[in-house]
């Protein structure tokens, strides 16, 4: 995963972040994602981001569950060893419905419960950077992304006039790693020599 | 923005025929359908309807007192289509107790065996039961039960057009509504136990089934959720509710999907035991429907009532759709309708059933009826309630 330059702002309110998202755009900057305590309605739509492709998901594994569950049962007590359950007829669907039922419910909700957490990077051991540690706290953090076109003292002073509380300049990791927390102190010593941005 | 509603002409003309169509098919069928299987037909069609129709004004109330139980905001925005839908069960309750009347004082043990005092001195299973089914009781909780509803309704609506006079900011009658409400909840449970076995699983009288009474209320809840949905949308259509957006229908198409899923459920857990149990005197319940010669539209009210809400609405962009919403509206209603239709008509007419002019007629009436006592009591009070603790959150809900 690449390393890169963020410029990072607080907000104390909800007002100061969707004017700075409705504004991220047309100032030609690139964000790369906003940390709320909370969640804020309609931030997702502001921000521009898709719906979330985790309920089609949810519908495969569903059909899955519903497949494998018939399926499984039919060859245990059908074919492979046909079983004769008081005088029910060979192939019983309405008793296979409640376990069918409950596998279907087992399966897609287990399998969106993997699907989400991969999604949103998140996993047991799985590191990624903390921009501000009061972020699941009482502040919405805002980070953007340096790039060739947008300098690190345009961003901060954009930020500023925005009414942001807290702008810090940080070099961290963009994605999830995996191990422990000590990472990110190699890339602030690298920001204190002055590394150059990146990308 | 329009917030008192005005009934158009067109409506009202619409309306008017459907209920004089009613009408006609009842003149009609007074001296057309005479006889044993007939005279049957004409008794048993009039009160399925009027059940029907009773139990989906009630599911309104039902609807609004337990939305009110849970503090939910999302059902203010069109609190008064809610209210204008149970507002108009006193009308269906006189017509149901009316013909409730006729079937057990009557000679009509056609429908009712218990109300025979010649058929239970015969039967030791009817002289067991007959101290739950017999007349007198069935007439006691009659009046009581559904006078009760009808209270209830008044009540509650009393509370919500006072709220529009009272001081802004002020919760004492929101509270106020939320205990009554919470009476009525608990009313209703035990009178929906005892309203369904004795008006509708009586019937069938050797039969008997523990869930029926949470089948019948899955069926009465969704319809009514259905009910509340086209009667949103017309509004909507005519330019009232200017304030209910998408999100207000996606929540709408949510309850119709996550009900229709609940129905089966209880459709299935009722079934699953009688065919997994196979004991003779439970099986003839199902025997008639679906192997009988109501085979077909046993199968056809599955495919209405489950398969086509499940698959038609479970992604997000249908239900935000307001076509394809309405349209589900209409089907979840028909397919309800056959339902207690199959409840109905397998005990008494045996395989001597029809779907014809009578039929038909006696439906369209109902729905006039409906349509024009709804409206006129959509017209008595403003559709903005200004002075609801909610109403702003209503407004600006997202689903």
């Amino acid at each position: 995963m690449p390393v890169k330059n963020f410029v990072v702002g607080c907000f104390k309110e909800e007002e100061g972040v969707f004017k700075a998202v409705k504004r991220v755009r047309t100032s030609g900057f690139k964000l790369h994602d906003i940390y709320s305590p909370y969640p804020v309605h309609g931030l997702d739509e502001a921000m521009g981001m898709r719906q979330t492709s985790l309920h089609t998901a949810g519908f495969f594994y569903g059909l899955f569950g519903v497949i494998a569950a018939l399926a499984g049962m039919a060859y245990c007590t059908v074919h492979s060893w046909p079983l004769n359950i008081d005088g029910k007829p060979h192939f019983p669907l309405p008793s296979f419905i409640p376990i069918t039922f409950e596998f279907t419910v087992l399966v897609s909700s287990v399998g969106m419960t993997l699907t989400f957490c991969w999604l949103c990077q998140i996993m047991p051991g799985v590191k990624k950077h903390i921009f501000h540690p009061r972020q699941t706290d009482d502040l919405i953090v805002m980070a953007i992304e340096l790039t060739k076109d947008s300098q690190a003292e345009e961003v901060k002073k954009w930020f500023a006039d925005l009414g942001a509380i807290e702008i810090s300049q940080q070099r961290a990791e963009e994605g999830w790693w995996y191990g422990n927390f000590s990472m990110p102190a190699k890339y602030e010593q690298e920001l204190e020599a002055g590394h150059p941005v990146t990308s | 923005m329009k917030e008192q509603f005005v009934m158009p002409a067109k409506l009202r003309t619409i309306s008017i025929v459907l209920l004089a169509i009613g009408i006609l098919a009842l003149i009609i069928g007074i001296f057309a359908l005479n006889g044993p299987v007939s005279g049957t037909r004409f008794w048993i069609v009039l009160f399925f309807n009027a059940i029907f129709f009773l139990f989906m004004t009630l599911g309104a109330l039902i609807v609004l007192c337990a939305a009110t139980l849970a503090q939910g905001s999302w059902h203010i925005a069109y609190r008064r289509v809610i209210e204008a839908i149970f507002m108009a069960m006193p009308v269906f309750a006189i017509i149901a107790f009316i013909i409730m009347m006729c079937l057990v004082w009557g000679d009509k043990s056609a429908i009712y065996a218990w109300a025979d005092k010649s058929l239970v001195a015969h039967s030791k299973l009817l002289q067991k039961k007959s101290a739950f089914l017999n007349p007198t009781f069935y007439t006691i909780l009659a009046v009581i039960m559904l006078g009760l509803w009808t209270y209830f309704g008044y009540h509650i609506r009393k509370l919500s057009l006072k709220e529009d006079l009272s001081t802004a900011g002020t919760t004492k009658i929101f509270w106020k509504t939320y205990r009554v409400a919470a009476i009525f909840v608990a009313f209703y449970y035990v009178s929906n136990a005892v309203s369904t076995w004795q008006w509708i699983m009586s019937i069938d009288v050797n039969w008997y089934s523990t869930l029926f009474m949470w089948y019948i209320w899955a069926s009465l809840f969704v319809s009514s959720i259905a009910v509340i949905t086209l009667f949103v949308i017309l509004l909507r259509n005519l330019g009232y509710l200017e304030w209910i957006t998408y999100e207000h229908l996606h929540d709408m198409g949510k309850f119709m999907f996550a009900f229709s899923i609940f129905w089966m459920y209880l459709w299935f857990a009722q079934y699953l035991l009688i065919w997994y149990g196979n004991i003779p005197e439970e099986t003839t319940y199902f025997t008639i429907r679906a192997w009988g010669s109501y085979h077909t539209l046993f199968y056809i009210n599955l495919i209405i009532n489950f398969c086509a809400p499940f698959l038609i609405l479970m992604t997000r962009d249908s239900k935000r759709n307001y076509t394809i919403v309405a349209y589900m509206a209409i089907l979840v209603f028909i397919g309800h309708y056959l339902d207690f239709y199959l409840k109905f008509m397998p005990g008494p007419l045996k395989n001597n059933w029809h779907i014809g002019w009578y039929e038909i007629g006696i439906t369209l009436g109902f729905i006039g009826l409906m349509i024009l006592v709804v409206t006129r009591n959509l017209s008595k009070a403003p559709l903005f309630l200004k002075n609801h603790p909610y109403m702003k959150e209503a407004i600006i809900h997202q689903s």
